[in-house]
């Protein structure tokens, strides 16, 4: 029941949102900080009854929560939660407290609709992160996508419309194909079951010839590898992020593309485990793709939002190698990069976005020698690129190691390459750094260092990178649980030396 | 006939009694508002009475008619839709330049038709009430006839009606040549399993007039020109009673007589669903009017209806009822809004209009949203069920090329309903022309109305398994 309180919060907190607008512009602010604090309040009070006590063997969830939606159609509202969920819940409501906190001066118009677009949004990502059933999962699917139009839509930049149009068709498209993907899936399972379901528990043990099962499965990774996104998937990515408001591209880059990594953990794999191994080489090949084409690309832009965005699409890279590995160690590390990446690339376009509220560009030519004015900022802005490249003692350098590691086993060439991606990220980062903060200054206006609300703001994100770097046994205690799980189903042929994909 | 035929008649005969009703308030010069009020509360009274019968269905009035819960289903969504119809028109009409009171006869008259569709088990009054369907529509849509565009819309319409029923005569007379009934359960029983050329060649001759009044592709030629020409209750009345009753009728041809089981019926009715879904969709990408968009978007909407008819099964009716049911309330908001917004010179149809609306008017812009995503299909929105319940019923008879061409063409059609969405939230032009509100009354139950229609939208979409659970209770009177 608490996960549903979660989902209700955020909804009930978006519609006060909008309907306070009207009466008081501050209160509305407050409404919002307060409703994702609460559930942040929430998923820590879950984290402290079960995170200590690594639940094992058949029934990893955490807590479960089932009741009938539509019986006809065998719909059940049924939102679930384990040791991935709580993680991505916690990553979700720590973003979103600071989407809304960073939005706070940099929204002007529209208040109230604003918050209620933001709050929604929220509430989709973390119905998709605890959605059980099927037809809830998609439901959630698309609910965060509507809003999140709005946000780029109405208070994007200049090329707004264009981006969210693109943002929205991708990512509808891939999500309407996973849909037929649902229901075939769902008459098949009906039929060796007897009777109409979408519950996940349900589905989980379908059997089907190999082709159907494949058609299937391209069905629904479609829609996850568009999320993610995967070259040649990514058009939308750079687009989006660097139109979207700053809140918004925090969004995006945090939780929205980490739900594309959490459907094909939770859902592709568990349940077509032969047909994805099939499929394991190819994507294996295009996240390494990913990787280095992102990295190169990044390097080129001289837009900081797309450049961050770029960065992004070599980071997903990462995880998309990670997952195909199946190897404990590569899935851990794909866990842990998805956290970290979140809050790192996160932190970047929080910086971006405070650039832009100073200087009104997004030109990184006419930026240049802001360490002088801004010096905290600089700081800050220097260990988020290094954590983006890959730093030891901050998260990232853990999550990719660990996929490297673990992915070695699986696949010497592609690892090999994907490492070819830390030096290209190397490359970026410090042009980043160097044209921005660095140099000769370009104008001599002073600039206003960081705020408190902002030091508040890069403060945590800032604890939050360094603690996962340097302790990151409570995300893999939670989360190995579930890998433990997985498995079991995916047949893992976990630390074993020997390939377990044909390569073609 | 027997006491039950003519209880089980009741709301039909309710429904003509109030075209005469509204003759006489005419001729003892009752002003519109009377008209207006008694007209409302005849369509409440036929509901209460389809209501009220509901124990004694299904009855048989043989040989023409059959009025079971089938029928229920589908005379309630005319009734509701004229209802509301009714409402938009008051305040359209009063303020136009034609006098209002005769438009009620004729709307009255063209709903009798629809639901003389809905009941008939036979070619004969299937005939009729269509051509009281169409005649009463000739009349309606150039009903402000001083206008360019109505009376274009107004003569088109009945060209293209008219031959279309010399089809619809000529496909009977094939299928009665060959069957020697033009009851439908007896042409099934004649016609076995094997469809004959000379029957299917009937059937096709059918479909033509078919799908000229559901605008399916390649029928739609009039479709844009109409929606745009005639005033705006008018065409909500196309879009949502003339195709309820249309489509009733063909659902209850083609279960009948098992349409779909023959394949190369089954081919054609494809074919269509696919050319609809793909023409309706690409059409409407560029249009600028939105009542032009709306008929596009229709057409594409009727072919992802038949989709749902392709199965042939009970999962498929309850899929398209369904579907249909969200689809009219949200074509209702739709015009419900542009009717609003209209001005007495011109109809409130250019999409530059709606620019900045949401800071204008707050309330209907959300309401309009609300009916925009329903069409895109979007969760939460009565839309998504029913385009869900759709996809169901395809992918479960396995009709993989409708189902992927439906899929497709609804992405590309939401690129157009995005735009609307863009324009109704982009920057005002700051003109703030306060205009008077000449009807506060009406157009105060009007906003009522669009609210609770669009909370209805919103309600279904996220609980819909008691209208579902209504709609299988309903079938399961009278299998016929």
């Amino acid at each position: 029941m608490i996960l549903a309180w979660m989902i209700i919060i955020l909804m009930a907190g978006g519609l006060i949102c909008w309907l306070l607008a009207r009466w008081n512009k501050e209160v509305v602010k407050w409404v919002a900080l307060l409703a994702v604090l609460l559930d942040l309040i929430l998923a820590c009070s879950i984290w402290w009854q079960h995170g200590g006590v690594p639940t094992s063997g058949a029934n990893a969830w955490l807590i479960d929560y089932k009741a009938a939606w539509v019986p006809t159609y065998g719909i059940s509202f049924h939102m679930a939660a384990d040791g991935l969920s709580l993680v991505m819940l916690l990553l979700t409501y720590f973003l979103g407290t600071l989407s809304v906190l960073c939005s706070w001066n940099e929204v002007k118009g529209r208040i109230g609709f604003y918050y209620f677009n933001l709050l929604f949004t929220l509430t989709g990502i973390s119905g998709v992160f605890v959605a059980l059933d099927l037809f809830l999962f998609y439901f959630f699917w698309e609910v965060m996508l509507v809003p999140m139009f709005f946000l780029i839509a109405i208070w994007g930049d200049s090329n707004r419309r264009y981006a969210a149009y693109k943002f929205f068709i991708f990512t509808q498209a891939g999500g309407l194909l996973m849909l037929i993907s649902i229901l075939a899936l769902y008459f098949i399972a009906s039929a060796q079951n007897g009777a109409f379901s979408f519950d996940y528990t349900d589905l989980l043990g379908t059997t089907m010839q190999a082709s159907t099962a494949r058609w299937i499965m391209l069905g629904f990774l479609l829609a996850f590898v568009i999320k993610l996104p995967m070259v040649p998937f990514h058009n939308w990515l750079p687009d989006a992020h660097s139109e979207a408001p700053t809140a918004g591209s925090l969004i995006l880059a945090g939780l929205l593309l980490k739900t594309g990594a959490y459907g094909i953990i939770r859902f592709v794999l568990p349940l077509f485990p032969q047909v994805t191994a099939d499929v394991a080489w190819w994507a294996m090949l295009l996240g390494v793709v990913g990787i280095i084409y992102g990295a190169l690309l990044a390097f080129a832009q001289t837009d900081i939002k797309r450049l961050i965005a770029y960065t992004s699409v070599s980071h997903m890279g990462f995880v998309l190698v990670g997952i195909f590995a199946f190897r404990e160690m590569a899935m851990q590390g794909v866990v842990m990069q998805m956290v970290t990446h979140g809050i790192s690339t996160g932190a970047l376009f929080v910086l971006a976005g405070m650039l832009k509220e100073r200087l009104h560009t997004r030109d990184i030519g006419r930026m240049g020698g802001l360490w002088t004015s801004m010096p905290a900022m600089g700081g800050v802005a220097m260990l988020f690129t290094m954590a983006s490249l890959g730093l030891p003692f901050l998260g990232n350098f853990i999550a990719e190691f660990l996929i490297l590691m673990g992915s070695f086993g699986s696949n010497v060439v592609i690892t090999v390459l994907a490492t070819l991606g830390l030096v290209f990220s190397a490359l970026y980062s410090l042009r980043l750094l160097q044209k921005v903060f660095l140099g000769q200054p370009s104008s001599h206006i002073s600039l206003p260092d960081l705020s408190m609300r902002e030091m508040l703001i890069m403060a945590s994100l800032t604890i939050a990178i360094v603690l996962l770097g340097l302790y990151p046994q409570p995300v893999m205690n939670l989360v190995s649980p579930v890998i433990k799980g997985m498995e079991k189903s995916v047949s893992f042929e976990m630390n074993n030396h020997q390939s377990v994909i044909s390569i073609p | 006939m027997t006491s039950v035929q003519l209880l089980a008649l009741l709301p039909f005969m309710l429904l003509a009694t109030a075209s005469i009703i509204v003759i006489l308030l005419i001729a003892f010069k009752q002003s519109h508002t009377v008209i207006q009020v008694t007209g409302f509360l005849m369509m409440c009274s036929v509901i209460l009475a389809m209501w009220y019968v509901r124990d004694v269905l299904p009855v048989a009035v043989l040989p023409l008619l059959v009025v079971d819960g089938f029928a229920a289903i589908f005379t309630g969504m005319i009734i509701f839709s004229v209802l509301v119809v009714g409402l938009f028109s008051f305040i359209y009409f009063e303020e136009r330049e034609e006098n209002p009171k005769e438009y009620y006869i004729l709307l009255f008259l063209s709903t009798l038709g629809a639901a003389v569709l809905t009941i008939s088990r036979h070619f004969i009054s299937l005939f009729i009430g269509l051509e009281l369907l169409s005649v009463s529509l000739y009349a309606l849509i150039a009903y402000l006839r001083t206008r360019n565009n109505a009376v274009e819309a107004g003569l088109k319409y009945l060209v293209l009606a008219a031959v279309s029923s010399a089809f619809l005569l000529f496909g009977m007379a094939l299928i009665y040549m060959e069957t020697g009934s033009m009851e439908f359960n007896a042409i099934a029983q004649k016609t076995g399993t094997t469809l004959s050329p000379l029957f299917v060649t009937g059937v096709g001759l059918m479909v033509v007039a078919i799908g000229f009044k559901l605008a399916i592709v390649p029928f739609h030629l009039w479709a844009a020109d109409v929606y745009q020409g005639a005033p705006a209750p008018v065409t909500s009345f196309i879009a949502t009673v003339s195709k309820i009753g249309v489509f009733a009728v063909l659902l209850r041809f083609g279960q009948a007589v098992h349409l779909q089981a023959n394949s190369l019926a089954f081919t054609i009715f494809a074919a269509l669903a696919i050319l609809s879904m793909i023409a309706g969709n690409i059409l409407a990408l560029r249009q600028d009017n939105i009542k032009r968009l709306l008929a596009y978007s229709s057409i594409a909407h009727f072919g992802y209806l038949i989709v749902a008819f392709l199965p042939g099964n009970e999962a498929g009716v309850e899929a398209s009822m369904f579907y249909l049911l969200a689809y009219s309330i949200t074509t209702l908001v739709a015009f419900g809004i542009i009717t609003l917004l209209s001005t007495r010179e011109r109809d409130a149809e250019k999409l530059e209009g709606y620019r900045g609306l949401f800071w204008r008017h707050p309330i209907l812009a959300a309401v309009l949203t609300v009916a925009l995503l329903s069409l895109a299909g979007i969760p939460l929105t009565g839309g998504f069920i029913g385009k869900f319940a759709v996809l169901t019923s395809g992918v479960q008879q396995g009709l993989w090329a409708p189902v992927i061409v439906l899929v497709l063409t609804s992405v590309v059609g939401i690129y157009y309903y995005l735009r609307i969405l863009t324009t109704l939230f982009a920057e005002a032009p700051s003109i703030a022309k306060k205009e008077k509100v000449l009807h506060p009354f009406f157009y105060n139950a009007m906003y009522a109305a669009l609210i609770v229609l669009a909370v209805i939208l919103l309600g279904i979409g996220v609980f819909p398994s008691g209208v579902m659970n209504g709609i299988k209770e309903f079938l399961a009177i009278g299998g016929q």
